[in-house]
């Protein structure tokens, strides 16, 4: 099995620790995390992680069922990139001076669809988003003029088949045994379901 | 200004005590934990005191009633000691630690029942909240160190969280699968007074779903290939027993006719002498089941995990059989071995639907073949340890004798190596809940404190702790513990004046190059008598069986020091590295 680029997303209880008993997952077994992001999710006091990692789809099953198995994790799924719709951020201060001289600020924002955030005498900070290779872009055209600064932000993801978790939460709150956050029907369809 | 503050406090303080003696609801945080304990049917706690626990310590001064503390010499003991006693009584094991050092002397344990699924519920102190993160003394970081080994933890700075954490605690601990929990409270919150509106217990967290609904649908899957099913093997582990469902289980195997091999931990929730147990699975378990791993065409997997002691080389395990696998935990369906089919749910559930959708069979052909090549293992093995013809002693002659005096009615605990081995191959068990041991972590030092924790556990029952040389001076300073409670437990050591089982390996994979395992033992019958427990040493086998009844007869503790044949080796072996059906008889 070939490896992917997975995105992974976590709806969670929002709780102190629950981040490192997340993180711990993967890094017992050695698995690098491109990137990580916590945040609010469509539900209140339900907490969104978004993680990327490049692993087989296998080991990214496996992952999710550990994250799930952890008592504040609501639900773990994993998604390819052509599931998604997906946000990169990024962020760049350069001196003005140089901008000024050497870059033709006009097209730069039409072209690689850059906003200047901040002008300054000193300084101006662009930001751009989109898929990596978007930023790369960018990056590469400012690189040259010297980058005072330069940050990206993790991914953030929608997915594209989800309907929420709305419907899910209430499922959630029953107390009774209740079919629907109980996905064993992952156990003989396994190619086609995403969710553990 | 600082200091009018804190008379205002003080003042403060002061009021909210005299309120309090007014309102009777207004209880310590350390009140309402032991109160909450007692809510769970909590009766005996293991622990150790220190500076940040001594609020809890103090209250408990007032309980001694209702709450039989154990105090034990070093907290490993202690954790050691609750999975004793929750693996003998079923119940979950309760241990109070002071912060630092108490806390980090828990780690052990807390791995070795994670690993184990044991239920436990650990209260650690912490330092005062407001010194968290200060390097204050005695602080660690106790919640993120045990985070990797802990079902649930979770730090109380408040004492106001503490009915509903402890009842989150101990549902988390002893429900879906069981495991320990950690709660770490600080001072200030053992101390706070606070209106305790009294004990409700938890049964949902709506984000844990320990209970799921049972699939009709795989129950049906499952049994249609049971039923078409040539030769079915049925292994099991410590889910049947966890699950409460030995009754269950045994209803399941005999109405199929299948024949049955459990793990280390699956031990004694079957009869030793049920015609369908067919003996222990694993590195050195018994001939016929690991071999016909190999050879079953459906191989039925009831609460156990696919261990890699059990399972051996996996791309050469059990290919040839359509694998069922019945797991309370859905991550472990799949996780090591590929399965047919996952039955996902409590098997005190799946069990009795599983059994109502199977024909009645007799596999007799089948059974016989387990029969077969349990012949052969005793011919070349068995008999051998078991009725030695050299004056030296052997661990398996040992174990002969324990059963035919204890007729398999004991609890029997075991530490880790050789000792563990034999002892798990030939002791008799007639009931469940009689195996203790540590499986899957393989803790030197574990038995003797878990034997101590068992008897508590089973007051009524025989304990035996069976122990190596090695193991037992890991944990040798519970011999206080004994002393101190004048628990009724008996210690067989079986001394091998080696550190037997990393040299067999050595002699077998290192070229018998011995390296460090040649290990000296202090006059354990000296040692024992120093702590007022009754010893004695054996080394011949004329005294070997009056020993035994001597030690049994006894009332209190008793110490044997057995010696045993300096290099003597655990077979059959599955070589690490090798298919079950490598499995070598010598």
């Amino acid at each position: 099995m070939s490896k992917l680029e997975y995105t992974i997303t976590v709806y969670t209880e929002n709780q102190i620790g629950l981040l490192n008993r997340i993180a711990i997952i993967f890094s017992r077994r050695k698995i690098n995390v491109i990137s990580l992001n916590t945040s609010s999710s469509e539900v209140e006091n339900v907490h969104r992680f978004t993680i990327v990692i490049h692993e087989t789809e296998e080991v990214v099953r496996k992952l999710c069922r550990q994250i799930e198995k952890q008592v504040e994790v609501l639900s773990a799924y994993f998604n390819t990139e052509d599931e998604i719709v997906w946000q990169e951020l990024a962020m760049y201060k350069v001196s003005t001076d140089v901008i000024a001289e050497k870059v033709k600020v006009e097209r730069l924002l039409r072209e690689y669809g850059a906003r200047a955030v901040v002008i300054r005498k000193d300084y101006t900070v662009f930001e751009t988003t989109g898929h990596r290779e978007e930023i790369d872009k960018l990056t590469k055209v400012l690189e040259p003029l010297g980058l005072i600064e330069f940050v990206r932000s993790a991914r953030v993801a929608i997915i594209k088949a989800s309907e929420g978790f709305h419907q899910r939460l209430k499922e959630f709150e029953k107390t009774d045994p209740s079919e629907t956050p109980i996905e064993n029907e992952f156990l003989d369809k396994q190619d086609e379901v995403f969710t553990m | 200004m600082q200091a009018e503050e804190k008379i205002i406090e003080i003042k403060k303080e002061q009021i909210a005590t005299e309120s309090s003696l007014q309102n009777l609801n207004e209880v310590s945080g350390s009140v309402a934990l032991l109160e909450s304990c007692i809510a769970e049917g909590v009766k005996t706690i293991f622990g150790y005191p220190g500076g940040a626990i001594m609020p809890i310590y103090d209250a408990l001064y007032d309980y001694n009633e209702k709450l039989k503390h154990i105090l034990v010499r070093h907290e490993q003991g202690a954790i050691h000691a609750a999975q004793g006693f929750a693996r003998s009584s079923g119940n979950v094991g309760v241990v109070f630690a002071t912060s630092g050092p108490g806390a980090t002397n828990l780690i052990t344990g807390l791995a070795d029942a994670h690993i184990d699924s044991t239920p436990l519920v650990c209260i650690t102190g912490q330092v005062y909240a407001h010194l968290l993160g200060t390097d204050a003394f005695q602080e660690t970081d106790v919640i993120n160190i045990t985070t990797p080994v802990t079902k649930w933890n979770y730090q109380i700075t408040d004492a106001n969280e503490i009915p509903e954490v402890i009842a989150k605690a101990f549902y988390i601990a002893k429900s879906g699968r069981p495991g320990p929990v950690l709660i770490d409270i600080s001072k200030n919150a053992q101390i706070q007074k606070f209106n305790f509106k009294g004990y409700t217990k938890c049964n949902h967290i709506r984000s844990y779903r320990p209970k799921p609904i049972v699939r009709k649908k795989y129950i049906e899957q499952s049994a249609e290939i049971i039923n078409r099913a040539q030769k079915p093997f049925v292994i099991f582990g410590q889910g049947v027993i966890l699950g409460k469902a030995e009754k269950e289980f045994l209803a399941f195997i005999e109405k199929g006719g299948l024949p049955s091999a459990c793990t280390i931990l699956g031990l004694s929730a079957l009869p030793t002498d049920h015609p369908l147990n067919v003996g222990m699975l694993g590195m050195h378990g018994n001939y016929g089941p690991n071999v016909l791993t190999n050879e079953c065409d459906v191989l039925i997997a009831i609460g156990m995990r696919f261990d890699d002691r059990v399972t051996g080389r996996l791309d050469k395990y059990a290919k040839q059989a359509k694998i069922i696998h019945l797991d309370i935990d859905p991550s472990e369906i799949d996780k090591n071995v590929k399965v047919t089919i996952g039955v996902w749910g409590d098997c005190k559930e799946t069990l009795p639907m599983l059994t109502s959708a199977i024909e009645t069979k007799k596999h007799t052909e089948w059974v016989r073949k387990f029969y077969d090549f349990k012949k052969e293992e005793v011919d070349s093995v068995i008999y051998n340890e078991l009725n030695p013809t050299s004056d030296e002693l052997t661990m398996g002659e040992v174990i002969k004798y324990l059963n035919e005096l204890t007729n398999g009615d004991a609890i029997v605990v075991t530490d880790v190596g050789q000792h563990q081995m034999v002892t798990c191959r030939y002791a008799k068990f007639n009931s469940s809940k009689s195996n203790i041991t540590s499986g899957g972590l393989g803790t030197m030092g574990f038995a003797l404190p878990a034997a101590i924790g068992a008897k508590f556990g089973a007051e009524e029952r025989t304990v035996v702790a069976v122990i190596g040389d090695g193991g037992i001076q890991m944990t040798i300073q519970e011999f206080g513990t004994i002393m101190q409670t004048g628990v009724d437990i008996k210690i067989i050591i079986l001394n091998n004046q080696f550190l037997g089982m990393v040299r067999q390996w050595q002699q077998l994979f290192n070229d018998k190059r011995y390296s460090f395992v040649n290990i000296e033992s202090p006059d354990y019958v000296q040692v024992a008598k120093g702590y007022r427990i009754a010893a004695k040493k054996v080394e011949s086998r004329s005294e070997l069986k009056n020993s035994l009844q001597e030690m049994l007869n006894h009332k209190g503790s008793y110490l044997l020091e057995i010696m045993v044949g300096k290099e003597n080796n655990v077979f059959p072996m599955v070589p690490q590295g090798c298919s079950v059906s490598e499995i070598r008889l010598k």
